[in-house]
């Protein structure tokens, strides 16, 4: 008995190694555990066996079938792994979806426009620092865009912002309606409307008439803003731009600060920022200045705040304005700013 | 405005390498655009002296020179007819960097045997230098040029290319930039010499000027010359208008250009034999006037313009341009020399008017100072007896009817920290002042500043803080953060309600486009299903670019149209495109409305082609699906109901109504509109009128889930056809315990009888506070059904 119990555990472990599928396995497993299987049938003998033998037997029949048994729960194991990591083998559909490069569902994608995304970081900048988000016409009267920020009929400064008029002439026969050479307009509105303090930006379409190019347009985006309390100095205007700068350039990008003039502000600024491509040492993209020019700044005219009905022994405020669609060009490397407002979506796909 | 650095030497002595004068006039405002290098180029070119012109010995044109370069002698061929012993040349050795004069190109100076003669080197022309187009001869150097230094540093030299604002007319000119440059560098400024001698008579008894219209002009001035040769100008006074790049014509016309560039005050010159009764009238133009300016075209004149009169006629369109009834010729002995002061606002208008923005009118429309007329005046009368001959009158003419007394600006010392956020020692205070020209005193708590007559835009005491900051450099202002509190902030609610909505739409799966606002009015017309012109017109611009931007758009939908149009032909399998922005409504007499409206539009399948099979086609109901969605999220209660767009299909499409209040509209594009955009699919589009949306949003409020478990049961009710959902619905919301309904099914055909339809419902009964039986709700379900054939004449399908 010890002899034909030695002899199945040889022939069920060569046998075991031959099996290849999951169904050659089942067929093992009846014949070596089976109910009717040769080591059930010699377990059930055992009992017909003289009690030394049937001691010694007993207990190697048992080991064969743990053992068996062990050997078994292996091999069930093996195959369902093989099966997962098989490479397809089968010529049928599910073997040909294993092709783990074909293409993904193309699920709809919707995407913001890149001005709106720019404007929408630009607010949330300034809204972080205080700045509250105002929003107002594009046809604006002849005394926001103008002479509210102390520019009169008949000043130079209207030329560098040639104004398209609206189609419309007051009792006097004056045309009073244009649109907006400027967000500015937004800020003079809220000097007038607002008392101090105020902090507030605003942004939109803005008008020029102009020669379009490449980097010229009739209609742009611009934002503007401007702070009004008592304390306020060129100090802090510096503190909000570098601020500004270095959330939406990146940590460490220098701004410089040069004498400029705009009507509405005294001393006025040209804001810069450093070229992100050469850091300041000149390169194609910003005409090897090494500087990016952002915007227009300062410390708003007294006459400004006075027209407004703040009195500007008592307060002072900085305003600011700057173009924003040159920002995402340069982000992205745009050439042509006529694409933005393209509507081409082999353009607007690439944001 | 282009300045010559050798220029600017006569007034201010400086070694600075051009790269930081430029750097640093920027940095205190006037920026530098750019600036090219005369003679950059020019390594290894000297002076040198003919000292031997020999013939060739085998080449009738050519010659050999020899050179003398100081420390060597070269020997050279030459082609050029204006050689001759003793000349002083430029001389460029082997491998000089020159121009080529045949192809323009640069090229470098090569070893080269001429007719079989070596040539070491070369004289040059002005051509071959880059400097003109000459290259009729080699370039001839004064006599008293020195031999062996290199020619940069006899004619090279650097042309700035500034950007003056428009608050400094004193800066359009070499004066005005020296005295900056003076300033910066704590360099000596110097003013020329303008004495002249006055051989001629007393000019009151020779010529006078009245004044007629003194709001227009402040100051009048003029001098008298007699017995003048006019000639062309020497090379020295040529060369400073060609740096500026000007047109030298003859001396006298020169000289007013000089002066204006030097000084920046406009001058004009009389021929004085042509002003009739010998006196200038400023007066305003009459009604219908006209003059015939030095250009040649016949010029109307307004009322409002003003003008230079003699006793009969205007003779000049004051401080624009000059009339050719009194044009200096070749002819004139005599001039008659104007240097006045008019009102800036006059000037730009009749620029701007008549369309001639001539140098003269940029200057006076900035505001120069009428003390700039005497000195200007005299150092032009100077140069003219200079370089023309003949004698002065005595004295000057000076009428000055608008003089004002400039008071000293005083404030206190702490206004430079108030505005700046930085004090500035007293020192340096009055260094930068002074170095300006100002008159400046500081007390212990004070400031008192007199500034010079041409600064005309010095006011206010922010004006001089502006001066003190930028020459000691706004690099030195210090960075702090606004320390105030915060103003108390009210967030426009539709920020955040557009925000939202793009948000949502893009959740869809829409991509946003920005378009323009100003649209041209074919692309309204085409709107229409019959191209008829919107009623109302829109907004209207009166001097548009072109006819394509000329309205302000009344909708946006054109915009998405005309996208579909153009991305269709690479997009072919569908497009779901939004935008949210303005709309322009005209008012009466005032501003138009604007307010933004969200507008979306889509066709074809929501996904490309794909390999596991295409995605549905887009019906009406996506767009509604849409509608519905947004509605849901912002908690607000729509319905629809049978819409009346004439852009849109008439039978599909609908209102979307908040209560009583349209707030938007949705359907598929009428075919005949979508034709006008060359649209072959079927578009769907919606809009939802921004603010409309504000009122109805609704406060969101939490409800407990059940604890219970929900009984589901599907219904299916055979109606009239003419019955809609929303009469099911009704019905069905009139039981609270049925929580949810869900549409699953429309039919019509075999066997529902004709005249009929089936809807198939899920619906969800749920009670908050306990478990239903089935028998609870079998008996709520009837009663639903009895309420559905009593009201809708309904019955349920077996």
């Amino acid at each position: 008995m010890i002899q034909r119990l030695e002899e199945l555990k040889q022939n069920a472990g060569k046998e075991l190694a031959e099996v290849k599928d999951a169904a050659g396995l089942e067929a093992w497993r009846v014949r070596y555990l089976g109910r009717k299987s040769d080591l059930t049938g010699m377990l059930r003998g055992l009992a017909e066996l003289p009690i030394e033998e049937r001691k010694a037997a007993g207990a190697l029949a048992n080991s064969i079938r743990n053992l068996l048994e062990s050997l078994f729960a292996e091999k069930s194991e093996t195959l369902k792994s093989a099966v997962l990591t098989q490479p397809a083998a089968r010529s049928d559909i599910s073997g040909a979806r294993q092709d783990i490069t074909l293409p993904g569902r193309p699920l709809p994608a919707g995407r913001l426009h890149p001005i709106t995304e720019t404007m929408e970081e630009i607010i949330d900048i300034f809204g972080s620092m205080g700045f509250d988000f105002i929003e107002s016409n594009d046809v604006e009267l002849d005394y926001y865009n103008f002479e509210a920020l102390n520019i009169p009929a008949e000043h130079p400064s209207r030329d560098n912002m040639s104004t398209f008029w609206l189609d419309y002439e007051n009792e006097r026969g004056e045309r009073t309606m244009l649109l907006r050479t400027h967000t500015t307009s937004v800020s003079a509105r809220m000097v007038a409307k607002l008392k101090p303090p105020i902090r507030v930006i605003s942004a939109g379409w803005i008008y020029r008439y102009e020669a379009t190019d490449a980097t010229h347009l009739t209609m742009f985006h611009q934002v503007d803003g401007i702070a009004v309390d008592k304390g306020i100095t060129m100090a802090d205007l510096k503190g909000v731009f570098f601020e500004f700068a270095s959330r939406f350039y990146g940590k460490g990008r220098r701004v410089r600060f040069r004498p400029d003039f705009f009507p509405f502000v005294e001393p006025g600024v040209e804001v810069a920022v450093e070229c992100a491509v050469c850091h300041g040492s000149g390169c194609r993209l910003c005409g090897n200045s090494g500087w990016i020019e952002l915007g227009g700044a300062g410390m708003t005219h007294p006459k400004v705040l006075e027209r407004g009905g703040i009195d500007p022994s008592v307060y002072t405020s900085f305003a600011f304005g700057f173009g924003i669609d040159r920002m995402p060009m340069l982000k992205y490397g745009v050439d042509d700013i006529r694409h933005f407002f393209s509507s081409d979506l082999r353009f607007l796909k690439q944001f | 405005m282009k300045v010559s650095l050798n220029w600017l030497k006569q007034y201010v002595p400086t070694d600075l390498p051009p790269a930081e004068i430029a750097e640093r006039l920027t940095m205190a405002g006037i920026e530098v655009k750019s600036y090219q290098v005369i003679g950059g180029e020019w390594q290894g070119i000297v002076v040198g002296q003919i000292t031997a012109v020999n013939r060739h010995p085998n080449a009738d044109r050519l010659t050999l020179l020899d050179i003398n370069l100081g420390d060597r002698k070269e020997n050279v061929v030459c082609g050029a007819p204006n050689v001759a012993v003793n000349a002083k040349i430029a001389y460029a050795p082997i491998g000089a960097k020159l121009i080529d004069p045949h192809n323009n190109q640069p090229t470098v100076l090569k070893p080269a045997k001429i007719r079989g003669v070596v040539s070491s080197g070369m004289a040059c022309s002005e051509k071959e230098l880059g400097i003109s187009e000459n290259h009729e001869g080699i370039l001839i150097l004064p006599p008293e040029t020195p031999v062996g230094v290199p020619l940069i540093d006899i004619i090279g030299d650097t042309i700035f290319n500034l950007e003056v604002t428009p608050n400094r007319p004193d800066c359009l000119s070499i004066i005005g930039i020296a005295r900056e440059i003076a300033a910066l560098t704590s360099a000596a400024f110097r003013e020329p010499e303008t004495d002249y001698p006055a051989a001629g008579g007393d000019i009151r008894t020779l010529a006078t000027v009245e004044i007629q219209d003194a709001d227009l002009c402040p100051r009048y001035c003029a001098s008298l010359v007699t017995g003048i040769k006019i000639a062309p100008s020497p090379e020295w006074l040529q060369k400073r208008l060609l740096s500026y790049g000007a047109r030298p014509i003859n001396n006298i016309v020169d000289i007013t250009n000089f002066v204006m560039l030097e000084y920046g005050q406009p001058l004009h010159s009389f021929d004085y034999e042509k002003i009739a009764g010998k006196g200038i009238i400023v007066r305003r133009a009459r009604g219908g006037e006209k003059i015939t300016s030095l250009d040649g075209v016949e010029r109307q004149l307004t009322r409002e313009m003003l003008v230079i009169a003699d006793k009969e006629r205007a003779v000049a369109v004051a401080g624009i341009m000059g009339g050719a009834n009194s044009e200096v010729t070749e002819n004139t002995t005599s001039i008659l020399l104007e240097s006045a002061s008019f009102k800036p606002a006059s000037i730009h208008y009749t620029g701007r008017t008549l369309a001639m923005p001539s140098e003269a009118c940029q200057r006076f429309e900035r505001g120069i100072s009428p003390d700039l007329t005497v000195p200007a005046l005299k150092r032009a009368t100077q140069l003219m007896l200079e370089l023309g001959g003949g004698q002065a009158a005595r004295g000057i003419i000076d009428v000055y009817p608008g003089k004002i007394d400039r008071k000293p600006v005083k404030f206190a010392k702490s206004e430079f920290k108030r505005v700046m956020g930085i004090e500035y020692r007293d020192e340096n205070i009055l260094k930068a002042l002074t170095a300006l020209g100002f008159d400046c005193s500081v007390d212990q708590h004070s400031v008192t500043v007199r500034a010079p007559y041409w600064r005309t835009d010095i006011n206010l005491p922010v004006d001089i803080i502006e001066e003190v900051a930028r020459v000691n450099s706004y690099d030195n202002i210090p960075t702090t953060l606004l320390a105030q509190e915060l103003p108390s902030r009210q967030p426009d609610p539709l920020t955040g309600l557009k925000r939202q909505l793009r948000r949502y739409l893009v959740g869809y799966g829409f991509q946003e486009i920005v378009s323009y606002s100003l649209v041209s009015l074919d692309s309204l017309m085409r709107l229409s299903p019959d191209k008829k012109k919107p009623e109302p017109l829109p907004a209207r611009i009166v001097n548009p670019t072109s006819a394509e931007q000329e309205y302000l758009r009344p909708a946006l939908r054109g915009a998405l149209l005309s996208a579909i149009q153009q991305n269709r032909t690479y997009s072919d399998d569908g497009l779901q495109l939004f935008e949210l922005g303005k709309i322009y409504l005209p008012k009466d007499g005032d501003l138009p409305a604007e307010p933004d409206v969200l507008c979306g539009a889509l066709y074809g399948k929501w996904q490309p082609r794909w390999w596991q099979g295409d995605s549905d086609k887009i019906d009406f109901f996506d767009a509604k699906g849409i509608i519905e969605g947004i509605a849901a999220r912002l908690n607000i209660a729509v319905h629809f109901e049978k819409g009346e767009d004439a852009g849109l299909h008439p039978a599909l499409q609908a209102k979307v109504m908040a209560g009583d209040k349209q707030i938007g509209v949705i359907g598929e594009l009428h075919p005949a509109v979508a034709g006008h955009f060359e649209i072959n699919e079927t578009v769907y589009l919606f809009e939802l009128d921004i603010p409309g949306l504000l009122p109805h949003l609704g406060q969101k409020t939490y409800k407990p889930i059940s604890k219970f478990p929900a009984t589901v049961r599907d219904i299916a009710l055979v109606l009239d056809i003419g019955i809609t959902n929303r009469h099911v619905l009704d019905v069905f919301k009139g039981f609270s315990l049925i929580t949810n309904v869900a549409l699953f099914d429309v039919y019509v055909g075999n066997p529902i009888p004709a005249g009929k339809k089936q809807l198939a419902y899920r619906l969800t009964y749920q009670s908050p506070s306990r478990t239903f039986t089935d028998e609870e709700v079998n008996k709520i379900q009837q009663q639903v059904l009895k309420k559905l054939s009593a009201e809708l004449g309904a019955t349920l399908r077996g």
